[in-house]
C-alpha cells in the first residue's frame, strides 16, 4: 500500500518538476501520450456515448418501472422476479435454445461439406467458392422476404416443387405450424449463412500442411481415418470459433422470425430478442425490456468468455 | 495399371463437378427466382402455379416501386446510401486514427482503452437497444438518420480499429521515423507513407461497414419510426404490408432485388478484400 502510494507520488512529483532528467526522451514520451490520446479520443467518445453509457443504463433501467412516457419508479429486482415467472419470456428462451440447437449442427455439417468440396481444387473451385458465398452478402431482411415468397402456398416455387415431389399439397401453408415455420426459417438460414462458415473453415483447412495428410495416407490410414484422426484435431480451433459465432448469432435471431413467421402461429416462434422488442417497443415497458436484455447479456457474455478462452488456446 | 489410375482419377473429378454444379444450382436458384419474379408482368406474378420464367419481360414492378408506399423507392435508396455511406466514412476515419494510435503510439493506458473498445465486440447492440433508444431520444437524435448512422458507426468501430491496428502494426517502425527525418510532419507521414500500405485493411473495413449497415434491419426498425426516413430493409416491410391480402409478389421481389443487387455487384468487384477481411477479423 505505502509502496504503491510512494511510487505514485514519486511519479507525479517527477512529471511537473523534472530536475536533472529533463531530456528529449521525456518530452517525446509526453508527446506520444498526447498524440495517442488525440488520435484515440474521437473513437472513444463515440463508443462511450453509444455503447458504455447504454450498457450501464441497461442495468439501471432494469431496476425500474420505466414507461415510455411519465415517471419512472425504482422497484428493485421486481422485473427479474417477474421474468422468471413470465411464461411468454420462458417460452421465448426455450424456443431460442431449440432453434440454436437445431441450426448449429446443420450449418456446421453443410459448411464443412462445402469447404471440403472447394478445398485445393484449383481455379474452378475458387469460382464455386465465390458462388457458394454469394447469399452471405445479401441482408437477412431481403433473404427472408425472398424465402417468404418461395414458400407461399400455391404461388411460391418451393410449394410448387413440394407438390410435384408429392411431399405436401400445393396449397399447404408452411407457416401454419411453428414446426414447419421453423423448418423453413432454418432452410433460409442455411442457404444464407453456410457460405460464411465455409470461408472460415477453409482458412483453417489451408493452415494444415499438405504433408500431414499425405503422411497419414502413406501410413495406411484411409480417407475417413485421416479425416477423423488428423484433419479434425488440427481443425479444432477453427471449428470452435465457427461454433461460437454460430451459437451467438442464433441466440440473437430476430429478423428471420419477424419477417417470415411474425412470431406466429400463436407466438410459437418468438425468440428472446423478439420478446425484448415486443416488451420495450410494442408494450413500451422499457424497464422490463431492459431486465430481459440484461438476462440475455449474461448468456452472451458467457458465450463470449468461452470464445476468448478458445482463442487463447489457439494462440498457444 | 495406368488406365486404372486414370479412371480412378477421372471418376471423382466428374463426381466433383456434378456435386459442385448441384450445390451451385441450389444456391443460385432463389436468386434466379428473385429476378424472374420481379421481371414478370403483374398478372403473371400472381399466377398459381407460378411460371418458371417471365413469359413476358416487363419492368413494371420496378416502376411500381416508385408508387408503392407513401414515398418512392428512390427516397429509401437515398436513405440507405446516406446511412451506410455516412457510417462507412465515419468508421474508416475514426478507425484509421485510433488504429494508428493503438499500433504505433503505445502510450500509457492504451492497452486498457483498446480492451474497452474491443469489449463492444462481446455485447451486440440487440442487448442494449432499449437504453440506446432512450439516449438517442435524450440527445434529440431519435428518429433521425444521423442517430442511426452514429449507432452503426459505434458497432462497426471495434472491427475497424482492430483491422487498422493490425495493418499499421505490421509496418516496420523505421518507416515513419524515416518519414519524420525526411521532414514529413505527422499528417505527411500518415498520408504519404502509412496510408498507402494500409489500403487493403482500409478497403476491408469500408466494405464490411457498408454491407452491414446497408443490410441492417433490427436497429433501423426500432430507431426510425418515420416512413420518409426508412432504409431499404425496413421499406420491404412497407411493400409487404401495404396491400395485405392482395400482396403483389412481383413488386415485393423487385424491392428485394433493389436491396440485394448492389451488395452482389460490390462483392463480385471487391471479393478479394471482403473474404480477406472476414478471415482476419474472425481469427483475431
Amino acid at each position: 500500500m505505502t509502496d504503491t502510494t510512494s511510487r505514485a507520488a514519486a511519479s507525479t512529483s517527477r512529471a511537473p518538476a523534472p530536475k536533472p532528467v529533463r531530456g528529449p526522451w521525456l518530452t517525446n514520451r509526453r508527446r506520444r501520450l498526447l498524440t495517442g490520446l488525440a488520435l484515440v479520443t474521437p473513437a472513444l467518445a463515440v463508443v462511450t456515448v453509444f455503447f458504455i453509457v447504454p450498457l450501464i443504463m441497461t442495468f439501471w433501467m432494469s431496476l425500474h418501472d420505466w414507461p415510455l412516457l411519465g415517471e419512472h419508479r425504482f422497484i428493485g429486482l421486481d422485473n427479474y422476479r417477474r421474468a422468471f415467472k413470465d411464461s411468454e419470456w420462458l417460452h421465448a428462451i426455450r424456443f431460442t435454445l431449440e432453434y440454436t440447437l437445431i441450426i448449429t449442427p446443420v450449418l456446421l455439417i453443410v459448411a464443412l461439406a462445402l469447404a471440403f468440396l472447394v478445398h485445393r481444387g484449383g481455379r474452378a473451385a475458387r469460382v464455386f467458392q465465390s458462388v457458394f458465398f454469394l447469399p452471405v452478402v445479401i441482408g437477412f431482411a431481403a433473404a427472408a422476404y425472398l424465402w417468404l415468397y418461395l414458400a407461399q402456398p400455391g404461388l411460391g416455387p418451393l410449394s410448387d416443387l413440394a407438390a410435384k415431389l408429392g411431399i405436401a399439397g400445393r396449397d399447404t401453408n408452411w407457416f401454419a405450424t411453428a414446426t414447419s415455420g421453423l423448418l423453413l426459417v432454418c432452410l433460409m438460414v442455411v442457404w444464407k449463412v453456410a457460405g460464411m462458415q465455409m470461408v472460415l473453415l477453409l482458412s483453417g483447412l489451408q493452415s494444415i500442411p499438405v504433408e500431414v495428410n499425405e503422411a497419414a495416407l502413406i501410413d495406411g490410414a484411409g480417407p475417413w481415418k485421416t479425416f477423423r484422426y488428423v484433419t479434425v484435431p488440427l481443425l479444432r480451433p477453427t471449428l470452435a470459433l465457427v461454433l461460437v459465432f454460430s451459437v451467438a448469432g442464433s441466440l440473437l435471431a430476430f429478423d428471420q422470425f419477424y419477417i417470415m413467421t411474425s412470431g406466429g402461429p400463436s407466438n410459437g416462434t418468438i425468440t428472446a430478442v423478439y420478446q425484448i422488442y415486443r416488451t420495450s417497443f410494442i408494450n413500451f415497458e422499457l424497464g422490463y425490456g431492459a431486465a430481459l436484455s440484461a438476462m440475455l447479456m449474461v448468456v452472451l457474455a458467457a458465450v463470449s468468455a468461452l470464445q476468448m478462452l478458445l482463442l487463447r488456446k489457439t494462440d498457444n | 495399371m495406368d488406365t486404372l489410375t486414370d479412371v480412378r482419377r477421372s471418376l471423382p473429378r466428374a463426381a466433383w463437378w456434378a456435386a459442385c454444379l448441384c450445390v451451385s444450382v441450389l444456391v443460385l436458384y432463389p436468386l434466379y427466382v428473385m429476378l424472374s419474379q420481379s421481371l414478370k408482368s403483374g398478372a403473371e406474378a400472381a399466377e398459381n402455379p407460378p411460371t418458371m420464367y417471365p413469359h413476358q419481360l416487363s419492368v413494371d414492378n420496378y416502376k411500381a416501386l416508385q408508387d408503392t408506399g407513401q414515398y418512392g423507392i428512390w427516397q429509401h435508396v437515398g436513405n440507405s446510401l446516406a446511412v451506410a455511406g455516412g457510417a462507412t466514412l465515419l468508421t474508416v476515419a475514426l478507425a484509421t486514427l485510433a488504429g494508428y494510435g493503438f499500433a504505433k503510439l503505445r502510450f500509457r493506458g492504451s492497452g486498457v482503452l483498446f480492451f474497452i473498445i474491443l469489449a463492444t465486440f462481446m455485447i451486440p447492440f440487440q442487448a442494449i437497444i432499449t437504453p440506446l433508444f432512450s439516449i438517442l431520444h435524450g440527445l434529440g437524435l431519435s428518429n433521425t438518420l444521423l442517430g442511426l448512422t452514429l449507432v452503426y458507426t459505434t458497432f462497426q468501430l471495434p472491427f475497424g480499429i482492430f483491422l487498422m491496428r493490425n495493418s499499421f502494426a505490421s509496418l516496420p517502425a523505421g518507416i515513419e521515423e524515416a518519414a519524420f527525418i525526411d521532414g514529413c510532419g505527422f499528417f505527411g507521414a500518415m498520408t504519404r507513407v502509412l496510408l498507402p500500405v494500409a489500403v487493403p485493411g482500409l478497403i476491408s473495413t469500408a466494405l464490411f461497414t457498408f454491407f452491414t449497415c446497408w443490410n441492417e434491419f433490427f436497429a433501423a426498425l426500432i430507431l426510425i419510426t418515420d416512413e420518409s426516413k426508412f432504409t431499404l430493409p425496413v421499406t420491404l416491410t412497407v411493400l409487404a404490408s401495404n396491400q395485405l391480402g392482395t400482396l403483389n409478389w412481383g413488386i415485393m421481389q423487385a424491392g428485394v432485388a433493389v436491396t440485394a443487387i448492389p451488395c452482389i455487384v460490390l462483392y463480385l468487384l471487391l471479393q478479394r478484400y471482403y473474404v480477406a477481411g472476414l478471415v482476419a477479423g474472425s481469427v483475431k
